[in-house]
């Protein structure tokens, strides 16, 4: 394929053939006749695996960015790759440009790897229209991977409105019985939300003539994310991006839409809604809302953060009361995302990076409660959790799949859920942006020389009692419909699960434990991106410190050089790391008085290192490690 | 696949572990009794077990030193570690035989799967002694003439590893964790081979060693682990097999619900360890002991750590108050009894509870700033030594008897740590190990030859039919009353002359110390009584026990447990002797004798270092050699008094206890009902947030939100549809009407303007 625009040369066009294959397969199912609906499972099962297969070539990725052979970077976006880029519409200045980086990947794969999962699960929970859901399963998979994989504004746009059509007729068509309601409601929450987007990615998109290099306008990722915007611009601009990825995600209150929704949509739906179609709301937030608007970000952090933890403890204890299995996963969702949304808000690499793997844990675990509540609701045909009981004993195997899932997502640590929350939390602890100004700094009496640390820690806190919640209202779902005697007659002779509910089951399990074990397999791909991705966010957070702030850190950053055994900075340290002032010589005898008010006394070894410290400091490459002289 | 709820071939029910059914006998009990049990399932199989556990553990052995040397320890010099791959070994022999266990268990024979869940955690045990083994070798001169132990690491993997969050999955083997593996699989292996027998008619077999196994493995992870994350796994993970395995008979809701609540309970407890760690990461910038140790013990780089101290140690404290069952955390176990009973033996008695106490020993570099934490620890812990033990003084199951003792035992051990008494801590820690675990499993023989009877009111004069359990059972209650001479007598002993030697080290409260010592000794005194009292009861007098019923003794993989435990209970106190009794003959290597009056002592002293610099105080040991002649005396007069007086009212038909609960109904009452301490939780805590739970659910979410504001807006676009539509009805005199409202309200606005 002909390299175009500074591209490299395209090996193989990798993204488009995972958009396009789905809907090759729509279209050959759509051919096929209707009363063949074992063909329609099959040819929609092949289509699945086949693009699963594919896009493990994008493991490929490299998040060095040493070889250029493997993948194929752009100069225009030096932080993706497998970058594909043609001419779509010239007149509007889109492209059709995709790439993926270490925020997409997996995602992307996450997708793909839920598909053949969920065609297998409907093979005995759809049994009408078998070839119509076949189709919407397919085309909202290539809505899905197009809106994760586009870099170009117009292009996400189109994917992301396609990926409601057929969760639309999903819901409408093989939902509950109060599907109608929920599908109007779903919609018109969804709609609202892209439409104020619409219009404010129209209106960056007549800022772009100022940042072209020809002066028209373009709808190129590149491009949106250059356009100079007043601060007051940008206020309004991200509120309409955030509040269309908030109410995908759901973030609290707009979260309504969610229950009734995953009430009423078929296992499927559910398990596709809530592994990937929520996350596009923080993918967007991602890619979109927050680059785009660096400093609107960081003041509006606090508040996202606050609605993040209220979203989390209110899922929770709204979950602990639902007489309904599904509407209990699905509240719990509530909770999950939240975490999600806080690490974003938190802005540190790691409530970043825990953002991002709680999007993937959670689809897995939430994803397979999901499939779980389908099994037992394909047996009995209810869901409410008073109708069951005991059912471990005749379930056995359903039983341990069903307890290994809860724990995941229950977030016990070996297990995936565990690691992304602790992450967010973690990282949210540490921020630097979670406070609303200097007069509020709270627990300063408790907390020392923290400063605006401390109220970040009071949203980790807050947010870490959702881990209470969760074991309880988990386990005690669990208990009621697994443990216990068997009250109902009609549960006795439950089968146990079959072959094929073993074979959709089983990769989702290991899932659970390999992410949990061996996070670092796919965080690994994802510093670099996460570091891209703070560096935007930078010059936000900078605007954001406060004097006060900027003295705590340089004196925590001068307490700490001391200590030998502290890990050093790391390579790929926080954009953060590098923004510490460096330490003045002012400073040295507030940390000796801190020292003496502490009850502790510097002996001759103390004062010598911290006097070299200090000359280190003030020095123009001051700031080294005083073991190393 | 993995059937982990399989309970076997044969409907459980029928052979229900039904410990609440106290009476009637003579059906559906069959799970212990009607199978014939002269020869009892586990008893003639066990030489079988022990033969293929010597023949294959040490054939691995030699396998294991033959591929890494002699227990792989190698020397790093880029790093100045040991390493050694054993380590993984010793963490991954139980893990292996859970997954075995787990994953084929139940298509494999009964001797097999015990075989297998004893081999794992036997192994575990040999490699454990290999290591700790090498671990003595790795002397190093150290200050003051002291020898340290250099430590053991085995870094494995990165585990998570986003910026300077960095966690590496790695453990270290220090004399701490080296005392602490020891118990685990030590006793461990004793209570698997125990298992074998107590659950021989259990057809869930299987998932009961997997479970087994697996806690085995979280509370290795928990003890070995480098980080305080890895420490959290593992307190997770022994959390999750705790719920397993007190919900293990799962069709008894009771006993499923109190599996959740041991779960929740802890939660509550590790929500605040994970504060905790956010605090010492602010600070710190690493979750690993032993940089927190270093930052914490270097005057420079204290500062920060300083600064959190007091918050971090407290929330970490609270994380132990769930584990170890202290006040307000200790709700969950009595009803953890639920579970069979070698579980509450092992987890419930000698290792998992045992983990605040391990956790606050190592980090006790970090406790040591926070003078206020500690103080807080010994009231927590000997408020709860004392409350515990005047429950148990009027429980009538024998389980409950021992879980509150329990509760009242880890107390003493926070009161330890809480003084600054790490050694004696961990001392009490193993001691306890040993007696509780033999007192668990002797109760369990006795449920188990009593068929599932566990009320003391219904037992009597066992000891005529029960010789074995009936001596062993006696070792356990001397050691934990305190009777010179035997484990708990040393350790207990320590303790409180430690809590009241700080009254001269310049304890910031000296009052506070002597009122914790009078606890101290006044729970000392209710152990042995309360003991005692459950000793006479089960053993002596007349029998109480059901008609129908044939006690019998202990089947010999359940006896071997027990005499092993009890030589232990009897003997384990010498490791500490106290230097006024003379103490025992150290031999140091490369400095000469030395007397050492305590082994334990000398062995941890390099992990206390650090706080026993800032507590090295003390005083001079001549001066006080009386004081502590005197506590001893005040402390074993009123262990042997209690005996005494428990001899007197439950050894011989005595009408006083009934007249005491009479005339005192009302402490009577209240101490039955355990102070109402769960039910005063539900009315605060769990109702309230189920009615907080309704309301968001029912109000917010479907009034405020979907009712005002979804179908709000949507009214409200109606309404405007309604009146726009009112506008245009096609009358046009309305129209020109409104054309001059129109300009009239264009000339006024241009008019004042």
């Amino acid at each position: 394929m002909q390299a175009t625009d500074g591209f490299m040369t395209v090996s193989m066009p990798i993204l488009t053939l995972l958009i396009f294959l789905p809907i090759l397969g729509a279209i050959l199912t759509a051919f096929l006749p209707r009363e063949e609906s074992g063909l329609h499972r099959g040819v929609a099962l092949t289509f699945g695996l086949v693009t699963f297969a594919l896009s493990l070539v994008l493991l490929k990725y490299d998040p060095d960015f040493s070889s250029t052979t493997a993948t194929v970077v752009s100069s225009r976006f030096p932080t993706m790759q497998f970058v594909e880029s043609y001419g779509w519409i010239d007149g509007l200045g889109a492209r059709y440009t995709v790439g993926i980086d270490g925020i997409s990947l997996w995602l992307v794969l996450l997708t793909t790897f839920l598909q053949p999962i969920m065609i297998l699960s409907t093979f005995s929970a759809v049994t009408e229209r078998v070839k119509e859901f076949m189709i919407a399963l397919l085309v909202l998979q290539a809505g899905m991977i197009g809106a994760l994989v586009a870099l170009d504004g117009l292009l996400f746009y189109i994917f992301w409105e396609l990926m409601l059509i057929p969760m639309y007729f999903m819901i409408g068509i093989w939902g509950g019985a109060q599907r109608h309601y929920a599908t109007l409601k779903f919609f018109l929450y969804t709609m609202v939300g892209s439409l104020l987007m619409l219009i404010a990615l129209l209106y960056v998109y007549f800022g772009t003539d100022a940042v072209t290099a020809g002066g028209g306008y373009s709808f190129s990722l590149a491009e949106l994310m250059a356009v100079p915007l007043s601060e007051g611009e940008q206020y309004w601009l991200f509120g309409a991006f955030a509040l269309a990825f908030a109410i995908k995600v759901p973030l609290f209150p707009f979260h309504t839409w969610l229950p009734d929704a995953h009430v009423q949509a078929p296992t499927a739906g559910s398990v596709i809604l809530a592994g990937v179609l929520l996350k596009m709301g923080t993918y967007g937030l991602m890619r979109y809302a927050m680059p785009m608007f660096p400093e609107a970000m960081v003041t509006f952090a606090p508040w996202i953060a606050v609605l993040s933890v209220i979203g989390i403890v209110y899922g929770a204890v709204v979950a602990m009361v639902q007489e309904d299995v599904k509407k209990l996963v699905a509240y719990s969702s509530v909770s999950h995302l939240g975490f999600c949304m806080l690490g974003l808000a938190a802005l540190t690499p790691q409530s970043v990076e825990g953002a991002m793997y709680v999007m993937l844990a959670h689809g897995v675990a939430t994803g397979g409660l999901f499939l779980a509540v389908g099994v037992i609701y394909e047996r009995r045909h209810t869901r409410l959790i008073a109708d069951f009981g005991g059912l471990a004993k005749v379930t056995p195997v359903f039983a341990t799949f069903f307890m290994i899932i809860v724990f995941t997502s229950a977030g016990v640590p070996g297990l995936a859920g565990f690691v992304g929350e602790f992450l967010v939390l973690m990282g949210a602890s540490q921020s630097q942006v979670l406070h609303f100004g200097e007069a509020t700094y709270w627990f300063e009496s408790v907390s020392g020389a923290m400063g605006p640390e401390a109220n970040a820690l009071v949203f980790a806190g807050i947010a870490a009692s959702g881990v209470i919640f969760g074991a309880v209202y988990l386990l005690w779902m669990f208990q009621r419909v697994m443990f216990g005697p068997i009250k109902n007659p009609k549960n006795a002779k439950m089968q146990d699960l079959g072959v094929r509910e073993v074979l959709y089951m089983t990769p989702l399990l290991v899932m659970c434990f390999v992410m949990g074990l061996f996070p670092e397999v796919f965080m690994s791909r994802m510093h670099s991106s996460v570091d891209a991705f703070m560096e935007q966010m930078r010059p936000g957070i900078q605007a954001k410190l406060t004097a006060e702030q900027r003295q705590v850190m340089q004196l925590s950053a001068q307490v700490n050089l001391g200590a030998p055994a502290s890990p050093a900075p790391a390579a790929s340290a926080p954009s953060m790391e590098a923004a510490k002032p460096r330490p003045s010589a002012g400073d040295e005898a507030r940390v000796r008085e801190m020292i003496r008010s502490r009850g502790f006394k510097l002996n001759d070894e103390g004062k010598k290192r911290i006097q070299r410290l200090h000359r280190g400091a003030a020095a123009p490459q001051g700031g080294a490690q005083p073991s190393e002289q | 696949m993995i059937p982990m709820f399989a309970m076997g071939a044969s409907d459980h029910d029928d052979h229900g572990h039904d410990d609440h059914g106290h009476g009637d006998h003579g059906d559906g009990h069959g799970g212990h009794g009607d199978h014939g049990h002269g020869e009892h399932g586990g008893g003639s199989s066990w030489w079988m077990y022990l033969l293929g556990f010597l023949v294959l553990a040490p054939t691995l052995m030699c396998l294991f030193n033959g591929v890494v040397g002699s227990s792989g320890v190698s020397y790093n010099p880029a790093t100045g570690e040991y390493s050694s791959p054993i380590l993984m070994a010793i963490i991954l022999a139980p893990a292996i035989g859970a997954v075995i266990n787990g994953t084929i268990g139940q298509k494999l024979p009964r001797p097999i799967v015990n075989l297998v869940g004893c081999a794992a955690i036997g192994l575990a045990f040999l490699f454990s002694i290999s290591a700790v083994g090498s671990l003595m070798g790795l002397e190093a001169p150290a200050a003051e003439g002291h020898m340290a132990h250099q430590p053991i690491v085995y870094n494995a993997f990165k585990w998570i590893w986003v910026g300077n969050f960095q966690i590496p999955a790695k453990f270290v083997l220090d004399p701490l964790s080296a005392v602490m593996i020891l118990i685990i699989t030590g006793i461990g292996t004793l209570i698997h081979i125990y298992s074998a027998g107590y659950m021989s008619h259990d057809p869930a077999y299987a998932r009961f060693f997997t479970y087994l196994n697996l806690f085995c493995f979280a509370m290795l992870i928990l003890v070995l682990g480098g980080n305080m994350l890895l420490t959290f796994v593992g307190w997770e993970g022994v959390g999750l097999c705790s719920y397993l395995l007190i919900g293990f008979w799962y069709t008894d809701d009771a006993k499923a619900s109190a599996g959740k609540k041991a779960f929740v309970v802890n939660r509550v407890g590790d929500f605040a360890f994970i504060i905790g760690m956010f605090l010492i990461f602010t600070a710190a910038e690493s979750l690993d002991y032993q940089a927190i140790t270093q930052l914490a013990t270097t005057p420079e780089t204290a500062g920060p750590l300083m600064g959190i101290a007091t918050a971090a140690t407290i929330f970490i404290f609270i994380g132990c108050t769930g584990k170890s069952a202290q006040i307000p955390l200790f709700v969950w176990l009595p009803d953890a009894m639920a579970g069979p009973t070698p579980v509450s033996a092992l987890i419930h008695a000698a290792t998992m509870v045992t983990a605040g106490v391990y956790l606050i020993a190592r980090m006790n570099a970090l406790f040591i700033l926070a003078p206020t934490t500690m103080w807080i620890v010994v009231v927590v812990g000997g408020v709860t030594a004392l409350m515990a033990a005047t429950i148990a003084v009027v429980q009538n199951d024998i389980k409950k008897v021992l879980a509150y003792s329990t509760v009242s035992q880890l107390g003493y051990m926070f009161m330890a740590v809480g003084s600054g008494a790490l050694t004696a801590g961990v001392f009490h820690l193993m001691t306890h190990a040993f007696f509780k675990a033999l007192l668990f499993l002797g109760a369990g023989a006795v449920i188990h030859g009593l068929h599932d009877e566990q009320d003391i009111r219904k037992m009597g004069g066992l000891r005529k039919s029960m010789p074995i359990i009936h001596w062993t059972f006696l070792v356990g209650c001397i050691a934990i009353a305190g009777v010179p001479g035997f484990a708990g007598f040393f350790s207990k002993d320590e303790i409180l002359w430690n809590v009241f030697a700080q009254v001269h080290a310049g304890a910031p409260m000296p009052g506070l110390h002597v009122v914790m010592w009078i606890v101290g000794v006044l729970t000392a005194g209710l152990t042995a009584f309360y003991m005692f009292r459950l000793y006479f009861l089960t053993f002596h007098g007349e029998s109480r026990v059901a008609a129908g019923v044939t006690p019998h003794d202990a089947p010999a993989a359940m006896a071997m447990p027990l005499i092993i435990l009890a030589a232990l209970s009897a003997v384990g106190g010498y490791l500490g002797v106290p230097h006024i009794l003379g103490g025992l003959v150290h031999w140091i290597p490369g400095i000469g004798e030395a007397m050492s009056h305590h082994i334990l002592h000398t062995w941890l002293e390099q992990v206390f270092t650090p706080s026993a610099n800032a507590l090295s105080i003390r005083f001079e040991h001549d001066q006080e050699v009386v004081m502590e002649w005197v506590t001893m005396g005040v402390s074993v007069v009123v262990a042997l008094g209690a005996i005494a007086a428990s001899w007197m009212l439950y050894a011989r038909p005595s009408d006083v206890p009934k007249t005491v609960a009479e005339r005192a109904s009302l402490p009577y009452k209240i101490l039955s009902n355990k102070y109402y301490v769960d039910e005063l939780y539900a009315l605060l805590f769990v109702k309230p947030t189920l009615l907080i739970g309704r309301f968001f659910h029912k109000v917010v979410d479907e009034v405020l939100i979907d009712l005002l504001l979804v179908n709000g807006a949507a009214w409200v676009m109606e309404s405007m549809g309604a009146i726009g539509k009112r506008l245009q009805d096609g009358n046009v005199q309305r129209y020109a009407g409104y054309v001059v409202l129109g300009l009239g309200a264009i000339i006024f606005l241009l008019l004042i303007k």
